[in-house]
């Protein structure tokens, strides 16, 4: 069957504020799914706690908005029992990098195959403001009470330790580039991040649209104007890594890149890795019909509803005689 | 007290890591492939290595199902092994050991607890004894108990110079098999069970095990030798043959739940690593490739997350795809699941946690029993959400139960606490082997297609994963289902699952899912709710009904003690009831099954309106967290609770003495019970 473009939305009423970031991902979330002709039932959105966890609800899929700080090993969970699913998970920067922290560095250890998107905004904006883990130190957006005292955690290089495998940033106003992000990502065979940088319209007054847009002048020739936010891939930045060797320099470039921010912001792919093998791939080499035979589509039972499983050979082991 | 010289309790200890397990492991097979009854259980320290641990192996032609505290045949290594049980060794018993430790000072034992050395230092002063090893063997000698000596390392000497093998390393640890010989030897054992014993232990290590089959029959021999004269007590026990027993099982309490998980059709599970649940998964992953009668191989996947909270998650997100998930662990990692909890409730997701209790609170005591996660399991999580917490009372109805619980999960959508604990899960026993081919696995209204056609379901619209309807359970369908595609949420829901404040929406959804807490009464059948363990017939009017109520794993010892008192005891009738499902709690079937009793008890003979009745709550915490709930759900009020709480089971001597007391009307209200190593 083919599905358009409108079969991924939702009639649910979003309530997000007006100019919000969060559109642009929904929209470059939705466009990817239905560019890549996965079917709405195939595929299943996870979320945590947040303005962005309301993001299944706008989305024809299967939608589960989960627990704070818990969406990747909800996601996780369900990709391992149905190999076969398309799994996405989303929310925000205080939800996948305060609370869900521990989550986000043992799944870069597992790297199965799905899809992290972080909304980062730098404030926790549901809760009215407060600083994100992302936030910078000193920094003070409109609801601080005082700057933040916390540094902040940089989460593409904290991917890139954690064994992410495709490790990427993009902008949410810049639908078009960031559609080509999320789509290599979910294409990508193992464990992706993507980290969207998203202006929070009401709470974040430092880091806006304007800010992210905005250009500083060549300081040799005052007519070029250079803008903030720039493409890797326009730069030779290659961070895809052909053999194995390589991945230690890549992961260092990667992390060094992660690095430039105030006048200029890089978006794109940081580093890709195809070699690490997937968990399904580890799961695979034990039982040897995994992914045929996945736990979820086991038979369990017989016609009559009694156990189909076998455990004579286990029982025998514990006789006596 | 002597309970009984039908059976006999062995008990071996040494510093962690020194082989006692394996030791008591060749031991416990040999006699139960004898076909006697086994009850063994282990106790240990949060230690790797040197704290004291101890193994006791209790086994009779009766059915055992607890242990005692008195000890016939103590085995010992080290001098601290004989300083904390030489005790409880009975008049007559026999003390194994090695005459080379007698002459280290008790002070010397630095990982000697202070209420062992209190006790010994007590029982040396009032025998007039010196606080010494020497003291402590002479005291022994005084009650009669045989001293079998065994010199260790003179014995490995000559034994490596009869075998032509010089590397003591290797011989070190042959001390486990020689003492195990020992006591083999003074039962006057068949020596083909014991050798068999040995080689069905070792049966992956041909040479280790061979050693030790040469090592054990020296020893064998040697104590044959120089011990000639043992009593005949003690070899009588062992003479029973019991051709009925031939076709039993040797099961362990972490092994059963996960073949109960085999059978019901689990296949996703996930743990964090913490005693006393851990061996649960790790026997499930072992055994992770599941045969199938259809010659298909099924599989487990086992998880180790990075904590409890993603393991709970991980197998709520697994339980979404229609596998049946669980989660395994303890009190502090369920502490850290509640708010997980919660959101399978509100979202309706059958889930399974199978919680092995162990001492709390906090990390608590944590390698030792206690039953202190009654109120919490019932209560943990915030807000309202319908639960069912649900408990076995030994190793073998453990089997059974998780069959059980899987099924209630799917039935009835919502999260299954099934409560062990750490006595059952280090426990071993002789049982018949379990029947399960003519179970049944009940999925309640999960879509057993691949496609669902909403037209023809007549749905008008989009696929109603929480439909409002009589039946507070919908149809439920795994993720990737064409046209059945849903939401989940932790706040509330409308019937899709997309989040709603609307207040009349909640009305509804928080009915429909409390509502199943009385559905859940309604349609478990009574049996599986509340047991009746024990009943005996009195031909004359009874004086006393004494009514017992417990949960968990004191069911094996109030049994034992139920049966031994009754047989010289007709004058009081006995109710012993196992409440199973303490979420929902049975309140009218409690009820209805202690009033009928004490109805006919009472009709038997009009002029008997004056038969006392007792009730009795036994349980290992402080609060008596079950007369709690009684007291809250029910109007029956307890006489007497017997409980315990310093992290050691309560044993068949202090359960059978405790209510041999109140009987006889000489016991407090409160019985605390304090017995064990």
């Amino acid at each position: 069957m083919e599905y358009k473009l409108a079969d991924f939305k939702t009639p649910v009423h979003n309530d997000w504020c007006a100019g919000c970031g969060d559109f642009g991902i929904l929209n470059a979330i939705q466009m990817s799914l239905y560019e890549l002709e996965i079917s709405p039932h195939q595929a299943a959105i996870f979320s945590g706690i947040g303005c962005s966890g309301k993001t299944p609800h706008f989305i024809n899929t299967y939608g589960i908005h989960t627990l704070h700080g818990r969406v990747l090993p909800f996601a996780q969970g369900a990709k391992l029992a149905n190999p076969n699913l398309k799994i996405l998970a989303v929310g925000g920067d205080g939800d996948g990098l305060g609370i869900g922290s521990g989550h986000f560095v043992n799944s870069g250890r597992r790297n199965i195959d799905i899809t992290y998107i972080i909304y980062n905004n730098g404030v926790y904006g549901l809760t009215k403001g407060q600083a994100s883990p992302t936030l910078k130190l000193g920094m003070k957006t409109k609801s601080l009470p005082q700057p933040n005292v916390n540094d902040s955690i940089n989460p593409i290089a904290l991917a890139c330790i954690s064994g992410f495998t495709f490790i990427a940033r993009g902008y949410s106003y810049d639908i078009k580039h960031l559609k080509e992000i999320i789509k290599k990502g979910i294409e990508h065979s193992g464990l992706s991040f993507i980290d969207v940088l998203q202006p929070c319209p009401t709470y974040n007054d430092i880091n806006t649209k304007e800010w992210y847009q905005s250009f500083t002048l060549d300081e040799n020739n005052p007519s070029i104007r250079i803008p903030k936010i720039y493409k890797l891939e326009e730069e030779d930045y290659n961070g895809v890594v052909d053999n194995e060797e390589e991945s230690s320099n890549k992961i260092i470039k990667a992390i060094e890149k992660s690095k430039e921010w105030e006048n200029r912001i890089p978006v794109g792919v940081f580093y890709e890795n195809k070699k690490t093998p997937t968990y399904e791939e580890r799961l695979q080499s034990r039982i040897e019909n995994y992914r045929s035979y996945p736990p979820a589509l086991q038979t369990i039972k017989d016609e009559n509803g009694n156990p189909n499983t076998n455990i004579d050979r286990l029982i025998d082991e514990l006789r006596t005689k | 007290m002597v309970i009984s010289r039908e059976s006999i309790s062995w008990v071996i200890g040494g510093p962690q890591g020194s082989g006692v397990d394996s030791a008591s492991h060749i031991f416990l097979k040999s006699i139960a492939m004898s076909g006697l009854n086994v009850f063994g259980k282990r106790e240990y320290h949060s230690n790797i290595k040197g704290e004291h641990s101890y193994f006791s192996v209790r086994f009779s032609g009766k059915t055992v199902r607890s242990h005692v505290d008195d000890i016939d045949i103590l085995v010992t290594f080290d001098a601290e092994t004989i300083v904390r049980h030489s005790p409880f060794l009975l008049e007559g018993g026999i003390l194994i050991y090695d005459p080379d430790v007698v002459g280290k000072k008790i002070e010397d034992i630095h990982t000697l607890d202070g209420s062992s050395e209190k006790r010994i230092a007590h029982i040396l002063k009032i025998k007039n004894k010196e606080f010494s090893l020497a003291g402590i063997i002479q005291e022994l000698k005084e009650r009669n108990v045989i001293l079998v000596e065994l010199p260790y390392t003179k014995l490995i000497n000559k034994f490596s110079e009869e075998i032509q093998d010089h590397s003591l390393s290797k011989l070190a640890r042959i001390t486990n098999v020689m003492s195990l010989a020992a006591s083999l030897a003074v039962l006057n054992f068949d020596i083909p069970l014991m050798e068999q014993g040995i080689l069905d232990t070792f049966v992956n290590k041909p040479k280790i095990a061979e050693l030790n089959v040469k090592a054990a029959n020296y020893t064998y021999s040697y104590v044959k030798r120089n011990f000639g004269t043992i009593p005949e007590k003690f070899s009588r026990v062992t003479k029973i043959n019991n051709e009925a027993n031939s076709n039993f099982i040797i099961a362990q309490g972490n092994q059963t739940s996960p073949l109960g998980k085999m059978v019901a059709g689990c296949r996703f599970q996930t743990y964090y690593p913490i005693t006393p649940a851990t061996d649960d998964s790790e026997y499930l992953e072992s055994n992770q490739i599941i045969e199938q009668d259809d010659k298909n191989n099924g599989s487990v996947v086992v998880i180790q997350t990075e904590d409890e909270i993603a393991a709970i998650t991980m197998a709520i997100g697994a339980a979404l795809t229609g596998v049946r998930a669980c989660t395994t662990t303890s009190g502090p990692g369920f502490s850290l699941m509640a708010e997980a909890l919660g959101w399978a409730g509100i979202n309706e997701v059958p889930l399974l946690v199978s919680l092995y209790q162990r001492a709390g609170p906090s990390t608590g005591l944590p390698t030792r029993q206690e039953q202190g996660d009654l109120l919490f399991a019932i209560n943990a999580g915030h807000g309202e959400f319908p639960r069912i917490v649900y408990s076995s009372g030994d190793i073998e109805e453990s089997f059974y139960d998780t069959i059980r619980v899987f099924n209630y999960a799917d039935i009835f959508q919502t999260p299954v606490i099934h409560i062990l604990d750490k006595y059952l899960s280090n426990s071993i026993i002789t049982c018949n082997p379990f029947r399960y081919k003519n179970l049944k696995i009940e999925r309640g209204k999960l879509l057993d297609t691949k496609l669902l056609d909403i037209k023809q379901k007549g749905f008008s619209d989009h696929f109603k994963r929480f439909k409002l309807s009589d039946d507070p359970i919908s149809l439920r369908v795994p993720l990737g289902t064409e046209n059945g595609i849903f939401w989940n949420t932790g706040d509330e829901h409308d019937e899709m699952g997309h989040i709603t404040e609307d207040p009349e929406t909640r009305i509804s959804m928080m009915e429909k899912r409390l509502s199943k807490l009385d559905l859940i009464q309604n349609t478990i059948p009574k049996e599986e709710q509340v047991t009746i363990e024990f009943e005996n017939n009195t031909d004359n009017t009874p004086k006393k009904l004494v009514l017992i109520l417990s949960w968990g794993s004191t069911k094996g010892a109030i049994l034992d003690s139920l049966e031994k008192i009754t047989e010289t005891n007709d004058t009081i009738q006995f109710l012993y009831l196992q409440i199973k499902l303490l979420n929902p709690f049975p309140s009218k079937l409690l009820e209805d099954i202690v009033n009928n009793k004490i109805e006919k008890v009472h009709g038997t003979d009009n002029a008997s309106t004056n038969i006392e009745t007792i009730v009795i709550i036994i349980e290992m915490n402080y609060l008596s967290q079950l007369d709690i709930l009684i007291k809250q759900n029910t109007t029956l009020k307890s006489d007497h609770n017997i409980l315990k709480y310093n992290g050691r089971p309560m044993s068949h001597s202090e359960i059978y003495n405790s209510l041999i007391n109140i009987i006889n009307n000489q016991s407090q209200r409160r019985v605390i019970l304090k017995d064990g190593v």
